[in-house]
């Protein structure tokens, strides 16, 4: 987030550019932690996040941008193999 | 420009409005009929339907659709307008800012009316006065030449500072009244209305982007402030627009008119139609060697406090008209005149505080003469209220 209000993105239209842009992730209250050993990759968490900021890292683990995660916690209760558990945000 | 016979129509204020539309050619228009603007949209749609614009209308089912769909269709980056009053903009309300907060320049043609209740379909100021803090830009127009014209100013700057304006005509005295004006030729029409080339839009695959996230404690101040600063660039780009609408149509526009006000003792400040009542009774006024004036208000919002407070620092007493009622307050255009002097004059000239015409009440030129009668005394301190019975 820009220290300036000259600075962000004019009308809260959000651009591709996550410096200027307002997150949703800052004011995430629950964090879901993904358990990459027993993550199988089979893109439930993927298909269901809302905020669609699941994507999967190289090893096709499930991998969450914190920018845009808001916490919900659907991502952990579809998951299969329980891989993802919802802590408090720190 | 030479002027042409053909170029001058006889229209009532919602016609004019529709045969500004008709040469902007706007690519969306989401609306709902309310009285008494539907003369606007229902010449705009018969214009549409015989071929004469493309404009794609919408019919939607209430105003707070017509609102939200003309959100959505400017935030996709086409050229929106619609059109409402009174109840209509109650409802719209909601997303007034939204529009405004999300920096869509979306162009509302507003026949002014009374707000209920009781009920009541005839001209007052009371539902443009009551959305003026949600950030549109507005306009107020004397008669049907105003309106076509404003409906072109309003648009350039509106698009120029990224914020929705508003041209606001007073419902039955000029939206059904048939008065003469002059229109644009249809390559200057064109030519000064431009196209449209939104900076951010949603069909923009190439450049993506959201409208409307959520902005909380750490940035929604922030958006705010910002919305101010565009609303201040807007007060000298309205010049700018308008200098360059005198160029092309010959008509130049201020933020406001003087009418014989220069030496001016006693001035009345108006907004609308009453302005054409006040000129008629200040010619009789003059003739009979009295000093008196009118400023007759186009720019609302933003507000032209200082250029406001030079023009009327000569006069030794103002009444300021308000079609309006503010419950528990002051009248709205009365507060900002008071603003105006005081703060950039620090003046102590006395302003009166007058309320008139609610839910079309008629107001004659001799209501104006007695006002200027009662502007010889001291101050009244107190609001008066011209024509109530």
């Amino acid at each position: 987030m820009a220290e300036n209000w000259k600075e962000i993105e004019e009308g809260a239209v959000i651009k591709h550019d996550i410096k200027k842009s307002p997150r949703t992730g800052d004011w995430r209250y629950m964090k879901p932690e993904v358990n990459k050993e027993s993550c199988i990759g089979c893109g439930q968490c993927f298909s269901l996040c809302p905020e669609a900021c699941i994507d999967y890292d190289e090893n096709r683990k499930a991998d969450i941008d914190y920018n845009f995660c808001k916490g919900c916690g659907v991502c952990a209760t579809v998951c299969p193999k329980k891989s993802i558990k919802m802590g408090k945000n720190t | 420009m030479t002027i042409e016979k053909d170029k001058n129509l006889a229209l009532t204020g919602g016609a004019a409005a529709a045969e500004a539309l008709k040469q902007i050619n706007p690519d969306v228009m989401p609306v709902y009929p309310i009285t008494p603007q539907t003369p606007i949209i229902e010449t705009y749609a018969k214009m549409v339907a015989d071929g004469e614009a493309d404009t794609e209308i919408i019919h939607v089912e209430s105003e707070h659709s017509a609102m939200s769909a003309a959100m959505g269709a400017e935030a996709a980056g086409a050229r929106t307008v619609t059109a409402s009053s009174s109840q209509g903009i109650m409802l719209m309300a909601e997303i007034l800012p939204i529009v405004s907060g999300s920096r869509l320049p979306v162009l509302m043609l507003v026949s002014a009316r009374a707000i209920s209740g009781p009920i009541n379909i005839h001209g007052d100021h009371e539902d443009v006065m009551a959305v003026r803090d949600l950030g549109w830009i507005q306009i107020f127009s004397e008669n049907a030449q105003e309106v076509y014209d404003n409906s072109f100013i309003a648009l350039r700057l509106a698009e120029k500072v990224r914020l929705p304006a508003m041209v606001i005509m007073d419902g039955f005295q000029t939206s059904h009244s048939v008065e003469n004006l002059e229109i644009l030729d249809l390559p200057h029409a064109k030519d000064f209305s431009g196209e449209y080339k939104p900076k951010k839009y949603l069909l923009d695959t190439e450049n993506p982007v959201s409208f409307g996230p959520v902005a909380l404690q750490n940035s929604f101040f922030e958006f705010k402030r910002q919305e101010e600063e565009a609303m201040s660039e807007a007060l000298p780009e309205y010049k700018n627009v308008c200098d360059g609408y005198a160029k092309m149509s010959g008509r130049q526009y201020d933020y406001f008119e003087t009418y014989r006000l220069e030496d001016a003792e006693r001035a009345v400040v108006v907004a609308g139609s009453t302005a054409g009542t006040a000129k008629v009774a200040i010619d009789e006024l003059r003739e009979k060697g009295e000093k008196v004036g009118l400023l007759k208000i186009k720019l609302f919002r933003p507000f032209p406090y200082a250029q406001i407070a030079e023009a009327l620092k000569s006069a030794k007493n103002i009444a300021v008209l308000d079609r309006t009622i503010s419950f528990g307050s002051v009248a709205p255009l009365y507060g900002e005149i008071v603003n105006s002097l005081f703060s950039n004059l620090n003046s102590q000239i006395p302003i009166q505080s007058y309320i008139y015409g609610l839910g079309g009440r008629e107001i004659f030129k001799e209501d104006l003469k007695k006002v200027f009668d009662e502007l010889r005394n001291e101050t009244h301190n107190k609001i008066n209220y011209i024509g109530l019975k």
